[in-house]
């Protein structure tokens, strides 16, 4: 399902391109054949394709797999079925640390750039690494780290991050206050293929490290102290998933702004398809969580052709319907 | 080899929850703790097993101290079913069961044969495929109970193998009371050590080699039912007045209030 998806996206977009061209730009891109690129229209077609779709189909995808494998494991180790990684206050500081950037640094910002990324997506990976690692510093104690704590904690970091923002948004100027609530909407328009290759390595690396504590989620589900008695080092298991979660938002925020809905809706509803057992649920996620950006976003590029819809009102509006759908089946099978 | 306490006091936020505590759970025996409400049987509990720890003493498993053991090692010898677990998941009661041996790493085709027969143990066997969230309390008790027992369901190489019990039969209706008493004692004669925190002391009577009584922190009484229970030790200790009688069949200690 997965390559019709990526056709399907490759062809959609304000130049529609058909099938039978994106196989003829892919032959070309292999054989160097110059037969085959002798359309006139090809090398264009050429740049749409491989220097903007593929790279932001791509981003797409890797942004999807972490925002849904996050937000099943934050689901797990909470044990909460409503959890959502910006809970671990994540979303909210690099909130923030955008906002920061984008009133204070003014026109800095076109210029700036360092390995291909905006001031402000440093911006806001530095504002989600500070509150994630405020709320697990109030949270943990020589006891162990606290998960209710933590919720309660992610939830105060997240209304200071709103009032800091709104008090951001109160001194800022018209154009940075449409910076801020266009960044805050989530969008993908910025890929490229560095930005693609970075978020391919935490997408991997997650994608990688994840599914090794599929049985101590499992576990986790129980409860924290029957865990430790199935010899579970819930300590060590915890400190690893949030980092991690925390690396994970933190670079999907930085590279899209605030893309709702994919970390708490995708796992739920595969929770609700295949039931909770993480050694499923995690990779079903990953690969849902990825199509369901890849259409969301092919989407946004068309609706209202030629502009962009922000990705992240897609993913919203695409996403909430199919959960309550899920929703109103369970409960007639109840 | 034993599961022991020695000494044991546990202070919590200026509480002495726990004061010279000392037990000793033999392979091959059932304890039964019984006590007045808040008289420290859960907190003794969590320190036998490690969940917290003792203020002053130490806690033992198989001759070495309890927390020098691995936590997976410790995992394939201790088992605890704890008074509550709420799970607001989905799993299946084998899912739920199967979780239990995740300290074993004996492949997916045993595992599955140790659930069916962990459940069976249970009389859940009808539950299977049902779901966690849909069972009664006492269904659901079964369910942890088959989880635990799966979790020690071979022995080691590592040692004997102990079994914690908090309030096992809380949900229980009277046939699967007498279940879960026949199960204990089936373990024991195995060679597994039980200690189980019980509020009826007629059942703690029937089943238990060593009946330890609690009253505010520390041990009123130990030893075999018929030693330990007397009419003013349950005065005493509950505030009850009460008469002991013989059970016409078993012998055992009745007591009649």
């Amino acid at each position: 399902m997965l390559p019709l998806v990526v056709i399907f996206a490759l062809g959609t977009g304000t130049v529609n391109i058909s099938i039978a061209d994106i196989w003829q730009a892919t032959r070309g891109l292999f054989s160097n054949d110059s037969s085959s690129s002798s359309f006139s229209s090809s090398s264009q077609i050429h740049t749409i394709l491989f220097d903007i779709r593929l790279p932001r189909i791509l981003l797409a995808l890797c942004l999807g797999v972490i925002l849904a494998i996050s937000g099943a494991v934050m689901q797990g180790l909470f044990r909460n079925p409503l959890a959502d990684p910006s809970l671990i206050g994540v979303s909210g500081g690099a909130s923030v640390g955008a906002s920061i950037v984008i009133v204070m640094a003014g026109e800095w910002i076109q210029s700036g750039s360092a390995l291909g990324l905006s001031a402000v997506a440093v911006g806001a990976f530095v504002g989600g690494f500070i509150a994630t690692i405020l709320v697990y510093r109030l949270a943990t104690s020589e006891v162990g780290t606290s998960v209710t704590t933590m919720l309660l904690a992610g939830i105060a970091i997240g209304a200071i991050a709103g009032a800091l923002n709104s008090l951001l948004s109160y001194f800022a100027d018209n154009d940075m206050l449409r910076q801020i609530s266009l960044w805050q909407m989530g969008n993908l328009s910025t890929a490229n293929w560095s930005r693609v290759a970075m978020v391919a390595a935490v997408a991997a690396l997650l994608g990688g490290l994840f599914p090794w504590d599929s049985r101590a989620l499992n576990a986790l589900l129980l409860g924290e102290s029957e865990a430790r008695h199935l010899g579970i080092d819930v300590q060590r298991v915890k400190r690893r998933l949030i980092v991690l979660t925390a690396l994970g938002i933190g670079t999907c925020v930085a590279m899209a702004g605030m893309i709702g809905f994919v970390g708490l809706i995708v796992p739920h509803a595969i929770r609700l398809l295949i039931g909770p057992d993480h050694r499923w649920l995690l990779p079903g996620s990953a690969l849902a969580g990825g199509l369901l950006l890849i259409i969301a976003d092919s989407l946004a590029r068309v609706v209202v052709a030629p502009t962009e819809l922000p990705t992240g009102i897609l993913t919203a509006l695409l996403g909430a319907p199919f959960f309550v759908a899920l929703l109103i089946q369970r409960r007639r099978e109840i | 080899m034993a599961l022991m306490a020695e000494n044991i006091s546990l202070h919590i936020s200026g509480f002495n929850l726990l004061r010279n505590v000392s037990m000793r759970v033999e392979p091959g025996t059932v304890t039964a703790i019984v006590g007045p409400n808040g008289a420290g049987k859960s907190s003794l509990l969590k320190v036998l097993t490690g969940e917290m720890t003792a203020s002053t003493g130490h806690v033992s498993l198989n001759h070495q101290p309890l927390n020098s053991w691995a936590l997976g090692q410790k995992a394939k010898m201790l088992a605890v079913l704890p008074q509550h677990t709420v799970l607001n998941f989905p799993f299946t009661a084998n899912e739920v069961v199967a979780l239990g041996r995740i300290p074993h790493q004996t492949g997916i085709l045993k595992d599955e044969l140790i659930v069916a027969d962990a459940l069976k143990a249970v009389d859940a066997n009808y539950l299977q495929k049902r779901f966690y969230t849909q069972m009664s309390g006492g269904e659901k008790q079964r369910v942890q109970l088959a989880r635990v027992l799966a979790q020690i369901w071979e022995p080691t190489q590592l040692g004997d193998q102990f079994l914690v019990l908090d309030e096992p039969t809380s949900a229980f209706d009277l046939s699967h009371q007498k279940l879960t008493l026949e199960i204990v004692r089936g373990l024991a004669e195995q060679g597994t050590g039980v200690v189980m925190v019980l509020h009826d002391l007629n059942l703690a009577a029937r089943c238990a080699d060593n009946l330890v009584v609690f009253d505010s922190g520390t041990i009123a009484a130990q030893g075999s039912p018929e030693e330990v229970l007397t009419e003013e030790l349950i005065f005493q200790v509950f505030g009850v007045k009460s008469i002991i009688a013989k059970h016409p069949v078993t012998q055992k200690p009745l007591v009649i209030t």
